[in-house]
């Protein structure tokens, strides 16, 4: 089964992140990774792709940073990658996204599972996963915890997926789009017959004109991007004899709070 | 052309979180001159209008179609879309629950209308609709504005706005609607739901106690047919010492990626970057060390304890209260403290 996912380069999860004075989101040296959540997916994608004879092939909607979370892709062992350039693309805009993300999921043709990483951390947010889904007119199931089985002779998928309360067994036809949560697997470290693999490969880049598509009109737009306000905290080291002198006076400090 | 809420419901009762969207809706819809219709799909859902009503809304659209009564992405949607594209709302708004932000998104684009996720401060700038949202795994805030005359379609993070008092002498106007799909049109089926009762959600949560790999230092020692030592003594950690702290304050219990990682504590546990993004009154880190990762899952809480042997880790710089303490020693000391003083 031919399989799509997902991926984009994100700074560094160690990485300390600004604004700084021009208002641009800076991380100093550090480097960029792949999108954490994206680890799960990337994983998942190759593991499916085996178990169904198939293929695997992962995708970044973006400019040219995010080779580098294509190449360490290809570098755990997806088939091949492409990258999806749009000059006027706002990558907040999850609407001009998921019309670039659909329509280069058409252009594979034969694709009936797409597996995206639970949400990107750069935009801090699920929605374009939904709206790929959306605009693709397939079914969409999120937060997949496992995948429990693939038909390929019925076409039908079965998961299990988490919810607040509990977790549901669910089977739909294919094809879908999932999500799929930290936890569905391990994702593996790149091997050193596919780091070479991905040192040498060409990225092939997808305008929208390739796509047959133009982006829609901004439906949404970043005004500005602000530190975190500097959290005005004076902090208190209890103190005391004793254990129970401390907690004493931590309790005595959190009844006056009113926290408890 | 008023404000939707979309009141989530559970087994015929509201989500308790849904009074913080019909809040934030009817500040929009006051500054906006319109009223606040709440939509409410599934079993029960009349008596869950009026009581969305006690909470702000006006009005109240509801279907109760047997195909809404669990929640599945399809039906709602199409229901919501249909909905949206015969009232022209100024604004669909919903919490950022697992439920929520898939409806909320997935509406968005049937419609090609834009969306904010996750606000966590709301206002209005003109007919625009202007939203502060994290960015960058928390580590920045982005400002975002819908402009134009479209919908605009928005979710609140849980907890980010309060519910309004309840006012019992409200009342609702409420219009039945139809279901747009019928079970034939439904791809998925759901075969069977098991039900964790008692899973407090680290969202909804207003104390949190959390474990960090520190937790592993238990001066117990692990029996011979353990398997691994280490797991073993923070699973009794977790067990022994941080999960009564937590029952005694009715906390949910959280826990750092070190901690997840090392098997510790399932995963669903896990505040930070990789897990949840938290924001109770008071969050308690017990052998937590404040990684960056860390950081961004909690920050945003009311009031924060750090509990750790070592006076130099990081949490401490975001704490309001320390104690410099070996948390084996210190926290069923406080457990039997909180006994005494919380009368339990």
């Amino acid at each position: 089964m031919q399989i799509v996912t997902f991926t984009r380069s994100t700074p560094d999860t160690a990485a300390k992140v600004e604004v700084n004075s021009s208002g641009v989101v800076t991380w100093g040296d550090a480097a960029t990774v792949v999108n954490p959540w994206d680890e799960y997916s990337l994983e998942e994608a190759i593991v499916q792709a085996k178990n169904t004879g198939g293929k695997a092939t992962v995708i970044a909607i973006g400019p040219e940073m995010h080779n580098e979370a294509l190449k360490h892709s290809i570098a755990m062992g997806l088939d091949e990658a492409v990258r999806v350039q749009a000059d006027d693309l706002d990558m907040t805009d999850s609407l001009g996204w998921a019309t670039l993300a659909a329509a280069a999921v058409q252009k594979m043709g034969n694709a009936e599972l797409v597996i995206f990483g639970k949400e990107s951390i750069d935009v801090a947010t699920d929605q374009q996963v939904y709206q790929t889904a959306r605009k693709l007119g397939w079914t969409m199931l999120s937060y997949v915890s496992k995948i429990l089985a693939i038909d390929t002779a019925n076409k039908t998928i079965k998961v299990e997926k988490v919810l607040e309360q509990g977790k549901q067994i669910i089977t739909v036809k294919l094809p879908v789009v999932i999500s799929v949560m930290k936890g569905i697997n391990e994702p593996r470290y790149p091997s050193f017959i596919g780091i070479r693999k991905a040192s040498k490969a060409v990225i092939p880049v997808w305008t929208p004109g390739d796509l047959g598509v133009s982006l829609p009109g901004k439906t949404s737009e970043l005004v500005a991007y602000h530190n975190l306000p500097a959290r005005a905290v004076q902090t208190e080291i209890i103190t005391g004899e004793s254990v129970q002198e401390k907690a004493a006076k931590l309790v005595d400090k959190l009844l006056e709070e009113k926290v408890l | 052309m008023s404000v939707f809420v979309w009141v989530e419901t559970f087994e015929g009762a509201m989500n308790p979180s849904s009074r913080e969207a019909l809040a934030a809706g009817k500040t929009l819809a006051d500054g906006l001159g319109v009223g606040v219709t709440a939509l409410v799909f599934g079993g029960n859902a009349a008596a869950i209008a009026n009581e969305a009503g006690q909470y702000g809304a006006t009005t109240a659209v509801i279907c109760d179609d047997a195909t809404l009564n669990d929640f599945r992405l399809e039906p709602y949607a199409a229901l919501l879309t249909k909905l949206v594209q015969d009232h022209s709302p100024k604004v669909v708004l919903a919490v950022a629950t697992n439920r929520g932000r898939e409806l909320v998104a997935s509406s968005a684009a049937d419609t090609n209308s834009g969306m904010i996720a996750e606000a966590i401060e709301l206002g209005l700038d003109g007919e625009a609709v202007v939203a502060t949202k994290a960015a960058y795994a928390g580590k920045v805030l982005g400002k975002m504005a819908l402009r134009g005359t479209g919908t605009k379609f928005v979710t609140i993070r849980g907890r980010a706005f309060k519910p309004q008092e309840q006012n019992t002498s409200a009342s609702i106007t409420v219009t039945t609607v139809a279901a747009v799909l019928t079970e034939d049109a439904i791809a998925s089926k759901i075969e069977s739901f098991e039900q964790e009762v008692g899973k407090v959600n680290l969202s909804d949560a207003a104390i949190i106690v959390s474990g960090g790999r520190g937790i592993a230092n238990n001066p117990k020692n692990a029996p011979a047919d353990a398997g691994d030592a280490t797991i073993w003594k923070a699973k009794d950690g977790f067990a022994t010492v941080i999960t009564p702290l937590a029952e005694m304050l009715g906390a949910a219990v959280g826990a750092s990626r070190a901690a997840v990682d090392a098997g510790f504590i399932p995963y669903d546990h896990q505040v930070g970057q990789t897990g949840k993004v938290v924001n109770p009154d008071l969050y308690i880190a017990c052998a937590i060390s404040g990684a960056i990762q860390h950081q961004a899952g909690m920050r945003n809480s009311k009031l924060i304890v750090a509990i750790n042997k070592d006076g130099d880790a990081p949490i401490f710089k975001l704490a309001r209260y320390g104690v410099v303490e070996d948390v084996y020693n210190f926290v069923p000391a406080l457990t039997e403290e909180l006994k005494k003083r919380l009368g339990k």
